[in-house]
């Protein structure tokens, strides 16, 4: 019996997800017994003429991560699509843009202007800006705005998170190989995912809270407070301490580590099914719960709430309605 | 996509509640006051429905400007409603501003169901802020190929 032939490929990535799927590996020879790795950049050395004299659909499953950033990123995604059968979003990043995804606040000639010239720790006198030197430089241009992976090619399914849990590493190869995947006495086992589905709950974070059952009868916020301002308690609500958490515009399925570590809920997951864009969602619940009704006292409660395109669309900018910053101009090549 | 109205009036969507901000906007229309030509009313239960995926769909969709139009405060159907609607609305503007949609584009107005010439006069107010300045709304198509150019 042919073993599945999968692929583990990076895109604009900090590592976190290839981290993650190495932490799922329990053991490496049963792995390598159970599937074919033909490309891995962080684990072994192939070329890019590796990957093109394979077959196309010759891949059972390609699992991408990273965010569509330059112009040589929408190419792999590309060819990768072309030589899998499936392709899996691995990870924010390909899910939703990911973190990577704020710099659509930003044009990307600003992004590098900041990077090379204006970065307070730069000393670049010439005003040098390597990758938008026509003539010399070969680094690849970058995209005016990150998109996530399916805007660029079809995605067959989703891992969320940033980065995913180890167990939802697991259980997507599980649910992609069935059989042919050793499979453990305690794994859940998702069936074979339709196409399009979310590898992880349906429903929001708070159902699978450690504190739900801390959350009062009616919750209401008084004002917002920053995390360095407070020591958190270690067993209430964060919404109840009158922290940000964004748990109830969260899909669930991550095992609730960060409440476990006494941080809120930060949304990497992205939003719940029914939910289109989780910025908006988080903002309207987060907005409802406050206790005030004067439009003056409201106004002071949101002085203390600096950055909400930040804070409300950490992970998921370039998922949402409006994509980054409206306005932006959207051709692909142009860098400045 | 809408295209420019005859009055050159920019497009606008107005979000209004079925027991009073619609009200208002159905007796301007059977008192024959004008209003902006390009001004699409949404009727919903209750201000507090207008969820701020509702706005930002609004503008993606190519709206220059969007109206909020509920009860007054104390006189919600559902008690409390409009106040819902006007939390949302203070956060939504500053995620709107850093999003590059300017203040002047997005408005929450009270109009009760007698108040037909407050409803005008919001949606004219606006309309003249709005001038002919259109938020930029150049998107391609997005898409294995799309957006080259």
């Amino acid at each position: 019996m042919t073993r599945p032939r999968v692929a583990f490929y990076w895109l604009s990535s900090c590592g976190g997800c290839d981290e993650s799927i190495v932490d799922s590996i329990e053991d490496f020879q049963d792995f390598a017994r159970a599937v074919e790795v033909v490309l891995w950049p962080l684990v072994m050395d192939r070329r890019h003429a590796d990957l093109q004299m394979l077959p196309d659909g010759g891949i059972d499953a390609v699992f991408v991560n990273g965010a569509v950033r330059t112009r040589e990123h929408r190419c792999m995604a590309q060819m990768l699509r072309r030589k899998a059968k499936r392709i899996v979003a691995y990870g924010s990043c390909a899910h939703l843009g990911g973190v990577y995804g704020l710099a659509n606040l930003h044009e990307s000639g600003q992004l590098l202007r900041r990077s090379y010239v204006e970065a307070p720790t730069v000393s670049n006198p010439e005003e040098r800006i390597p990758a938008m030197e026509p003539r010399t430089s070969q680094l690849p241009r970058l995209l005016d705005a990150i998109e996530p992976l399916d805007r660029v090619i079809s995605v067959d399914c989703y891992v969320p998170g940033c980065p995913p849990p180890p167990e939802l590493a697991r259980r997507a190869l599980e649910a992609l190989f069935g059989d042919t995947f050793p499979v453990e006495a305690t794994s859940a086992g998702f069936p074979p995912p339709e196409k399009g589905a979310v590898l992880a709950e349906k429903t929001a974070l708070c159902n699978a809270c450690p504190r739900k059952a801390s959350i009062p009868e009616t919750l209401k916020i008084r004002c917002f407070k920053r995390l360095h301002e407070v020591s958190p308690d270690m067993e209430r609500c964060f919404l109840d301490q009158g922290l940000v958490c964004l748990g109830p515009a969260t899909r669930g399925g991550c095992g609730a580590r960060c409440i476990q570590g006494n941080m809120p809920c930060r949304g990497c997951f992205g939003p719940p099914g029914n939910v289109r864009d989780q910025g908006a969602k988080a903002l309207s619940f987060l907005a409802s719960l406050l206790e005030s009704r004067d439009e003056a006292e409201l106004e002071d409660i949101a002085r203390a709430f600096p950055d909400p395109a930040g804070l409300l669309y950490r992970h998921s900018l370039p998922a949402s309605l409006f994509r980054g910053r409206l306005g932006k101009p959207r051709s692909w090549e142009r860098t400045s | 996509m809408w295209g420019k109205a005859y009055d050159g009036s920019p497009c606008m969507v107005a979000f209004t509640c079925r027991w009073c901000s619609y009200e208002a906007a159905d007796s301007a229309g059977r008192a024959r006051k004008v209003l902006p030509a390009d001004l699409h009313i949404v009727r919903l239960l209750c201000s507090g429905r207008a969820d701020p995926q509702l706005v930002l769909q609004a503008f993606e969709a190519g709206a220059d400007g969007v109206i909020v139009a509920g009860c007054p405060p104390g006189e919600c159907h559902y008690r409390e409603g409009n106040i819902h609607a006007l939390r949302r609305y203070v956060f939504l503007r500053k995620l709107l501003s850093q999003l590059g949609i300017e203040d002047f584009r997005f408005k929450l107005v009270w109009a009760s169901a007698s108040d037909a010439d407050g409803f005008v006069a919001a949606a004219w107010e606006m309309a003249e802020k709005i001038g002919g300045v259109r938020p930029y709304h150049g998107r391609p198509e997005s898409g294995p190929d799309g957006g080259e150019r």
